[in-house]
């Protein structure tokens, strides 16, 4: 019988035996993966089967969003939109959860999870009205581009403060737990926001709380020219988890069908048992952290090849769907011309559609616009008459 | 002088009585009955709350000690009881943390009100306030309206030092997308938090841990669970033609008592509870000043960048030809607070302050 004592926090055993507890495990936490490098199922997986018709819809956003990446990455080097930023080596992590979840489950992402609105119908138009700011743009042109967001969809505005979603995210679950809603909130972070106080605060409230959450951590190993080995000393982000009482899971991030069966499971666990869980999701960012970085300063090119040739997802979850007879060749080059047509022409009609209106420079603050900003709107309005040469021509008032 | 009142019962069902003193009261506010009716700006606080958790599920508490503790300041006494632990929340110690999730739950349609110890611990959650609840109705272009509280005492109390001293008004009043709200009275307290609770934007509400004890009167009408005070609009708490004072919380009732020694030398002192520091009520201020020609603003902050610096600025750009002498700003000590008593009485304002002050605006003295 092992002796116990009695402290705040209940009952522990006790030892005279002075021991440390090592601080890492001989062993790191593996992996969960269902599919090998050359797309085949590794014998007796568990994994959640996926239908043709899921299959073929996840690689085909996967592949979408290739492009789109593409596409709007080059229009910034050509300087028609200010800023874009990548989701590249990612595609697995952001269509397969995206498919894994139900459309009320309210997502709190960082800024690499296109994807996800992608899946659940944000069409490339919108993306493109939003990365333009032009006057179709749901945010009214107030934000810089990729900050996108959709309350129709769910989807949080992304905001540019690293990890602020974590304890929002636990606020939400707190708020659907109340409601007794069948959902969850799921909040994205990167492997450089675990630093943050706010993954702390975040983590360890919505275990306190009880609260319906999903905490999904992209470790795709840099944050901005920062490698994980200076990020943190621990095995990463899973063995973080037990720290706050919160269930957690290692997977495969460039596993489409893993990161789908990891991500159903954790929902059903947030939802059903009223329980935050932790998937940290291993992957690599083989795009530069935004139009504003070159890595090519600070990590080898060659390590930026190898991850985006021989570990890339979305030519893994390709060999699969290909060998259950699902695509071909031809649906390839078709869903690849038809996507960059459309984008590209998303993108020219974007450009030509004119900007917000000056109103929408003070609409927005508050509810109801207070007397101050009216008459401001008013004073400006007069300026713009008055002196029109000062601003660019087709100015709207 | 001082009687003992027997406390009324409230509309919300806060039953305790207690020995109240009468304040005596020189502040004749032309909104207050006859009736002998008092209240704590405590008990107003805690009644607002109460009556709008009452009116409302989607409205919560959520803070450190709000609970079980029946909060730090026993601002929240009662409500765990009433309302129960999933409406009256007892965070972890973690001023970013329950922030952020009050923000959330806000996304999410709940109504949150979130309180801090002190204002000066809302620094280590100022990132969520600011980016997050302030910016968000703007940056989403609507979709993510943020309907919270964040109240709690601000400013200096006795003894507590710099870290527990500091006013925030300024900070705070100059974010656009925030409005800030600081009561004087039980009224204030009542009217103006039950409107931020219910209004959709996010609102900070500065209290002032030494008026929690003090004792006002209160109208039939200030004590009605459908009562609000519009936000945006200051008070007149005394008439006068000779010089504005503008200020809010605790100073106001140091200008009052300013105003009551200013009157017996023949000076009518006029003053101005701002009530609102953003939305500033810049037309009620400046038309005083056009009837006065005198300003005199107070705050307890920090002078460099405060609100009174504000007020002076409106003055001097909308009513310059009306002036008859400079503006006069009155504030804190430009240093941290210190903690002995008579070194801290020095850094705050003070009566012999505030009536020295409009004695130079009047020309009666240097």
């Amino acid at each position: 019988m092992i002796p116990e004592l009695d402290f705040p926090g209940g009952k522990v055993g006790y030892t005279s035996e002075m021991k440390f507890i090592p601080e890492s495990s001989s062993r790191r936490i593996p992996c969960y993966r269902v599919l090998d490098e050359d797309g085949r199922i590794i014998p007796d997986s568990d994994f959640i089967p996926v239908s043709e018709k899921l299959a073929v819809r996840m690689y085909e956003q996967m592949a979408t969003l290739q492009v789109m990446d593409h596409i709007f990455y080059e229009a910034q080097r050509q300087g028609r939109i200010s800023f874009y930023l990548t989701s590249v080596g990612e595609e697995a992590i952001n269509i397969a959860s995206a498919a894994a979840l139900s459309p009320d489950d309210v997502v709190l992402p960082q800024y690499r999870e296109p994807g996800v609105l992608l899946w659940r119908g944000f069409t490339l138009e919108e993306f493109a009205n939003q990365c333009f700011g032009n006057k179709a743009d749901y945010g009214k042109g107030r934000q810089m581009p990729i900050h996108y967001g959709s309350n129709r969809l769910n989807y949080f505005t992304i905001s540019s403060p690293i990890a602020t979603q974590l304890p929002q995210a636990a606020g939400v679950g707190y708020s659907l737990k109340m409601d007794k809603k069948n959902a969850c909130a799921v909040t994205f972070i990167g492997d450089g926001g675990t630093s943050e106080g706010d993954f702390h605060a975040g983590l360890n409230f919505a275990a306190v709380m009880e609260a319906p959450v999903v905490f999904i951590c992209r470790n795709n190993g840099w944050a901005i020219s920062t490698h994980i080995s200076e990020q943190f000393r621990s095995d990463g982000i899973v063995v973080k988890g037990q720290a706050y009482g919160i269930r957690s899971i290692r997977v495969d991030g460039n596993d489409a069908l893993a990161v789908y069966s990891t991500v159903r499971s954790a929902r059903e666990m947030a939802v059903t048992e009223q329980r935050p869980v932790l998937i940290e999701m291993m992957t690599y960012r083989v795009g530069h952290h935004s139009t504003s970085d070159d890595s090519t300063k600070y990590r080898a090119a060659d390590e930026i090849q190898y991850w985006k040739m021989s570990r890339n997802p979305v030519n893994r979850f390709r060999k699969w769907v290909e060998d259950n007879g699902w695509w071909s060749e031809e649906d390839e080059s078709k869903l690849r011309s038809n996507a960059r047509k459309q984008l590209l022409q998303a993108i020219q009609a974007a450009e030509k559609w004119e900007k917000q209106p000056l109103t929408e420079l003070f609409n927005d603050v508050y509810d109801v616009k207070p007397k101050n900003l009216e008459e401001q709107e008013l004073g400006l309005k007069e300026l713009v008459k008055k002196q029109p040469q000062d601003y660019p021509p087709g100015f709207h008032v | 002088m001082l009687g003992i009142l027997r406390q009324r019962a409230i509309d919300g069902g806060l039953a305790a009585s207690t020995l109240r003193r009468t304040r005596f009261a020189l502040v004749s506010a032309r909104s207050y009955a006859a009736g002998a009716k008092e209240m704590t700006v405590r008990d107003a606080l805690n009644s607002a709350i109460d009556e709008e958790m009452s009116a409302d599920p989607k409205v919560f508490v959520m803070g450190e000690e709000v609970g079980q503790y029946q909060g730090a300041y026993k601002i929240t006494k009662g409500l765990l009881e009433k309302y129960g632990p999933e409406r009256v929340y007892d965070t972890p110690i973690t001023e970013a943390g329950f922030t952020g999730i009050g923000v959330g739950a806000a996304y999410a349609g709940l109504k949150p009100v979130v309180e801090f110890m002190t204002f000066n611990f809302s620094m280590q959650a100022i990132d969520h306030i600011i980016n997050s609840a302030a910016k968000s109705n703007y940056m989403s272009a609507g979709q993510i309206n943020v309907p919270i509280v964040f109240r709690g005492p601000n400013g200096a109390a006795a003894g507590v030092g710099a870290q527990h001293s500091q006013c925030y008004a300024a900070w705070y009043a100059s974010v656009p997308g925030l409005k800030v709200l600081a009561p004087y009275s039980a009224e204030d307290a009542r009217g103006l938090l039950k409107a931020a609770i219910r209004d959709p934007d996010p609102v900070v509400f500065l209290e002032n841990e030494l008026l929690y004890g003090e004792s006002f009167p209160i109208s039939e009408e200030a004590l009605d669970s459908s009562f609000c005070l519009p936000i945006g609009k200051a008070k007149i708490e005394r008439e006068g033609k000779d010089v504005t004072i503008v200020t809010f919380s605790k100073m106001v009732g140091f200008a009052l008592k300013a105003a009551e020694k200013l009157a017996e030398e023949g000076i009518s002192a006029e003053v101005i509870n701002l009530r609102s520091i953003r939305p500033l009520d810049r037309a009620t201020i400046n038309a005083s000043v056009r009837k006065t020609s005198r300003l005199v603003t107070v705050e307890e902050g920090f002078p460099q960048h405060g609100v009174c610096a504000e007020i002076c600025a409106s003055v001097v750009e909308e009513s310059f030809s009306y002036l008859d002498a400079p503006v006069e700003r009155i504030a804190g000590a430009d240093v941290p607070m210190p903690y002995a008593a008579n070194l801290e009485r020095l850094a705050l304002p003070q009566i012999e302050d505030i009536v020295r002050a409009s004695k130079r605006a009047c020309y009666r003295s240097k």
